[in-house]
């Protein structure tokens, strides 16, 4: 089968997906109600203050999307950053790259940036400059010649993160705690409804980053030759990892602007993604989008049910399954690197 | 007819000594031309400066002076992907980690033909495949790299080279892995692309006795500068040699085709061979 037809049967298996998953989590939550109601609310036909109508439309539909736009936009960074470091341990939160837009966060909450539309590209934009901050950190400290060395690369990761880590507790300790209103909650990832201005704003940036990347999918896959290899090949790789880079940077700065640093999901989500399709980039990347939001959704479905009517970070859920995928990849990594 | 490949006074030197392996070399005022047909070989001790040659003629480095031409038009002005289209390189190893499939690699040179394209054409698929059949690799091709031995590897991507249909196809120390029968077998394919596909070839080799044996000229290095250009009965003289490499040698000929064979005299245990 050609690349292009394994592509779509897989976009069409994941949006199937996707879908199923979505559905499950408009269904199901913490208010007790009963399909029929959500089918009516989503249909329009319950009134607009009805519970079932403020619940599913307002609360848990947008969610659903926020859930599905930040794995799909963090499982596209983990591919893009995996491709540039040639090494598939490389992540957004690996390599500190979300504390960096978390730092980002903290100063803009600071200067008072909420989450209205306006306010939000504010905040996004200062999380975007904290995670190139950090990202251009971790290259400069684990950049040798002949290449990123995967100790140094996750070391400088592991640097980078606890810098920024400490710095947004300075930031917290130094501030008025009032008014970094649900900071930590937030800094820990969370999904809150978001406003559909806001919504329809990281949608706009999470694809802009994603096109970026896809169309430098196929560059990405020379670039695995070698930096030397890929210019003989006629790739203008300071131009490729200078854009893909940014794109990966801002991806990870939106959804942390939007829903806290999630660790993880640009780990585990490539990961599987590589075990059906290959290493093929143009492959990963547009299932990634949508192997990222079924993940995310399904952990933040879970987050929400698991210990209703609490609510667990979803962060948390994604470390519990990052955790050991992380750990199955340095061991597998090292055998064959050693 | 002009040249293909120019050199004109050219000199480059790292802006740091590196400590890499073949960091801290240079080049001074080297010039030569490759014309269009011919197996031209660049040979010398470590560190004579073939690496940085080969870089400078693929655009990895700038020349600091001087000038490298491609059909008269001087390289740095050319995009990446119409030098890429003109000369192709194989590397001597294939890089580690490298998780792609033989034919992924392959078609991975199909890259500078199109470099706008997402997917590759049916016939870009065809070219990779007929390129792997040149090679013996076609049975290979779902396989992932990494699994093939050095042999193998090697031929994998001189098919990868072959697939960019370039007019310059450069080798860069293609023996050096390899046993016995490979060596053989790749002087077999160098000659083969020469002759049917028209290619041009340089060969940038510390073995002396493959380029004596497969290159219509030779060039020289020693530190950085051209000693001696012209055929492998010129170039390989052993007063020349010893004076470049440091060691005694007994230049002779191959009985089976009259090329220059050449071999350290041992110096202790009897010296030469015969």
């Amino acid at each position: 089968m050609s690349a292009g037809r394994r592509l779509a049967l897989a976009l069409s298996l994941l949006g199937l997906g996707l879908a199923l998953v979505a559905a499950l989590s408009l269904f199901v939550g913490s208010a007790a109600l009963s399909p029929g109601a959500v089918a009516r609310a989503l249909a329009g036909r319950a009134g607009g203050e009805s519970v079932e109508s403020v619940v599913t439309l307002q609360l848990r539909l947008p969610r659903v999307l926020a859930a599905a736009l930040a794995g799909g936009a963090l499982a596209v960074a983990g591919v893009a950053f995996q491709g540039l470091t040639r090494n598939p341990l490389a992540e957004p939160a690996v390599l500190g790259v979300s504390s960096g837009a978390a730092f980002g966060v903290v100063v803009a909450q600071i200067f008072g940036l909420g989450l209205s539309a306006l306010q939000a590209l504010g905040v996004a934009s200062f999380a975007f400059a904290g995670a190139l901050l950090a990202a251009g950190g971790v290259y400069v400290i684990a950049v040798m010649p002949g290449g990123l060395s995967i100790q140094t690369l996750l070391l400088a990761g592991v640097i980078v993160g606890i810098f920024f880590t400490s710095a947004i507790t300075v930031l917290i300790s130094l501030v008025d705690f009032n008014r970094l209103g649900g900071v930590v909650h937030w800094l820990l990832g969370n999904l809150t409804p978001l406003p559909t201005a806001s919504l329809a704003l990281f949608a706009a940036l999470a694809l802009a980053g994603f096109w970026l990347i896809l169309r430098h999918a196929r560059e990405l896959n020379l670039l695995a030759l070698g930096e030397e290899a890929a210019v003989q090949l006629g790739v203008d790789t300071e131009r490729l990892k200078r854009r893909v880079f940014v794109a990966a940077a801002l991806l990870t700065g939106t959804v942390v602007a939007f829903t806290g640093p999630i660790g993880f999901v640009g780990l585990v989500v490539p990961h599987l993604l590589r075990g059906v399709l290959g290493q093929d980039n143009r492959l990963l990347v547009p299932t990634a989008l949508l192997g990222g939001g079924i993940f995310l959704l399904a952990a933040d479905t879970l987050a929400r049910n698991v210990v209703a009517p609490a609510e667990l970070s979803v962060g948390v859920v994604t470390s519990f399954c990052g955790a050991p995928v992380f750990v199955y990849l340095l061991r597998s990594r090292y055998r064959a690197a050693l | 007819m002009s040249a293909l490949v120019q050199f004109a006074d050219v000199g480059f030197a790292y802006p740091r000594p590196e400590r890499s392996r073949e960091g801290g070399f240079s080049l001074t005022g080297v010039s030569f031309t490759i014309e269009p047909g011919e197996v031209f070989g660049v040979i010398g001790p470590n560190s004579a400066g073939k690496t940085t040659l080969l870089r400078l003629l693929t655009r990895v480095v700038s020349a600091a002076h001087g000038e490298v031409r491609l059909n008269g038009r001087p390289i740095a002005r050319l995009p990446h992907a119409e030098l890429a289209r003109q000369i192709a390189v194989v590397p001597q190893d294939a890089p580690r980690p490298f998780p792609f499939t033989v034919e992924q690699l392959v078609l991975m040179g199909r890259y500078p033909h199109g470099p706008g394209r997402f997917f590759e054409t049916e016939d870009d698929r065809a070219l990779a495949a007929a390129a792997m059949d040149a090679t013996g690799v076609r049975h290979l091709a779902p396989l992932p790299l990494e699994q093939l031995s050095g042999g193998e590897r090697q031929r994998a991507m001189l098919a990868r080279a072959l697939a960019q249909e370039p007019r310059l196809l450069v080798l860069d120390e293609p023996t050096s892995h390899l046993d016995l029968r490979y060596q053989a077998e790749t002087a077999a394919i160098i000659r083969r692309v020469n002759t049917e596909r028209g290619m041009t070839v340089l060969l940038v080799s510390h073995d002396l006795n493959l380029a004596a044996e497969v290159c219509d000229r030779l060039l020289l290095l020693a530190s950085g500068r051209l000693a001696r250009l012209g055929p492998p009965a010129e170039v390989l003289r052993r007063e020349m040699l010893e004076a470049v490499f440091g060691c005694a040698v007994v230049v002779e000929l191959n009985p089976a085709t009259g090329r220059p064979v050449v071999q350290v005299a041992w110096p202790e245990g009897g010296g030469v061979r015969r």
